[in-house]
């Protein structure tokens, strides 16, 4: 019962924010409104159960991803005039095709998938410890995340060294 | 130790002989959130008193001692003043943001608050992840300092919020780093996991001789940085921004922002007595018997309140005495100097548990 409240005051949270992000013609606002999508998401996991992955969302989009966006917003000045330009007549199609496009096939998953579980329950949060988590990631075996994570670094490494190479003073 | 959740189980269960479980629950949830409101406020109170006090001492003065005995009343006073004046409404920034800007640094810092064990089984928020929720959460801060920097579109706070950026995104590795530490040493990230363990084989500063100890250190370091206290008061400098990031804030905006400094040194100190110092447990001497059942009857909370002022009167004794940073200087000390530090602190932990080289 409490479960089912929550969940569906988290729901609105993160579709209301969802539709403002979109619609708000000022930048900085739709990165706060992403924000909030994402804080709703990540009350989702506690939700369920998975603190962990509730944490990590906070973590990497809260103080990451966010961060980043309106630091980057902040750094490239803001813009007086705040109307935006109008668009042609081409482009106003494209922009309807690919949302039908995304529409269609998102309707499909939903349709198609059968849900499990009809009546949203909290399980234990014990229920994957973090210890599980940390020996599974280093896990070379079958199911194990040795190689993602690995392969995660690399491109992580290479993204340090682009931006040195780019930041570089000759 | 007496073990709270006696008196919580008690009362959970008092609740549910009346009413569903899950209206039992809200109930709860709400009394939670009216203690945790009310001990930030007490809080508060005694922090600012006590900065002023300290403060004035150390620079050979009095401090307040008009409004009340000793000046007690002066915080109230204070309170008072800025609850009664006018909100300064600026044209062309940007409104919505200017004014939820203070809300996302208070609501790091009550997430924050959450999450400190105060008693044996008085936690709130005490997940199998604890440590690093918290390290999560606190970051949320950063957003609430960068929106207020950059909604007032003035020079002054748009400078000390990019400072306040930097600074918290790179002493926030150090804090990690530090908490990592404890978290080899305790094989648990679970806080009122690693208080129960201090309280059974002692205290990790002691029980982790070398590595904790600068583990410690540097984390009271990255600490005050994340406060953004001095020496590390970049971002509000205010012989160079005037107030930095809260400049343009009147009222009870700019007081929001000066409660969640406070609080936050508090939560800052808090998290260092319960991951260093041991939190609620006692001290304990081997051997001394006598000792250690008087140690023993003096309720967890009172040595945690303790452990966590004396914690927090050592920032304070930091705060007074050193001159300020430039910005280079703070940013290169954390990356130069801290973090490396701290990765081969990380390294020296991991042989010191590994070769069962613990005391």
């Amino acid at each position: 019962m409490a479960t089912t409240i929550i969940f569906f005051v988290l729901a609105a949270i993160i579709l209301g924010c969802a539709l403002l992000a979109v619609t708000t013609k000022h930048i900085m606002r739709a990165a706060t409104y992403l924000l909030f999508v994402l804080f709703g998401t990540a009350g989702l996991y506690f939700l369920m159960g998975y603190t962990f992955l509730g944490s990590v969302q906070v973590m990497v989009y809260a103080g990451g991803v966010v961060v980043l966006y309106i630091f980057a917003l902040m750094l490239t000045g803001r813009s007086d005039n705040q109307k935006e330009k109008s668009m042609s007549v081409a482009k106003k199609m494209a922009a309807l095709i690919a949302s039908l496009c995304g529409a269609a096939i998102l309707l499909f998953v939903i349709i198609s998938q059968k849900f499990a579980a009809t009546v949203l329950t909290a399980p234990n949060e014990q229920l994957t410890s973090i210890q599980t988590l940390g020996q599974q990631i280093i896990a070379s075996d079958k199911y194990g995340y040795l190689l993602p994570f690995e392969v995660v670094s690399v491109l992580l490494l290479a993204c340090i060294v682009g931006g040195l190479i780019i930041a570089r003073k000759r | 130790m007496f073990d709270f959740s006696i008196v919580t189980k008690w009362f959970h269960s008092l609740l549910c002989g009346v009413m569903p479980e899950w209206t039992a629950i809200g109930i709860e949830c709400l009394i939670v959130l009216l203690f945790i409101i009310v001990l930030y406020a007490i809080l508060a109170i005694v922090l600012i008193y006590m900065e002023r006090k300290v403060c004035a001492f150390f620079q050979c003065r009095i401090g307040p001692n008009r409004v009340g005995k000793w000046g007690l009343l002066q915080v109230f006073a204070d309170v008072l003043k800025m609850l009664t004046k006018e909100i300064i409404k600026m044209r062309q920034s940007d409104r919505l943001l200017h004014d939820m800007a203070p809300y996302f640094v208070l609501a790091a810092s009550f997430l924050t608050f959450a999450c400190i064990p105060w008693n044996k089984g008085l936690e709130i928020l005490d997940f199998n992840v604890g440590a690093f929720f918290f390290i999560a959460v606190s970051g949320i801060g950063v957003v609430g300092i960068l929106l207020a920097g950059w909604a007032s579109h003035s020079k002054y706070p748009i400078i000390g919020a990019m400072r306040s950026g930097a600074q918290l995104i790179s002493y926030e590795l150090s804090i990690g780093m530090t908490m990592l530490t404890v978290i080899m040493l305790c094989g648990t990230m679970q806080l009122s996991e690693i208080v129960q363990q201090q309280a059974d084989y002692g205290w990790n500063i002691v029980r982790g001789h070398v590595p904790a100890v600068l583990a410690f250190i540097i984390y009271l370091i990255a600490g005050n940085a994340e406060c953004n206290r001095g020496p590390f008061d970049l971002p509000e400098a205010e012989s160079e921004l005037t107030a930095g990031y809260h400049t343009e804030y009147s009222g009870m905006g700019f007081g929001f922002f000066y409660l969640a400094e406070y609080l936050n040194l508090f939560i800052c100190s808090a998290m260092a007595a319960t991951i260093f110092l041991g939190g609620w447990a006692p001290l304990m001497i081997p051997g001394l018997d006598g000792f250690n059942a008087v140690m023993a009857y003096i309720p967890g909370f009172v040595w945690f309140f303790a452990k966590a002022f004396f914690v927090v009167f050592l920032l304070m004794w930091i705060r007074w005495t050193f001159p300020r940073l430039r910005i280079d200087q703070l940013l290169s000390l954390e990356w130069k100097y801290l973090l490396p530090i701290s990765m081969f602190n990380i390294i020296l932990m991991a042989l010191v548990v590994c070769l069962g080289l613990t005391l």
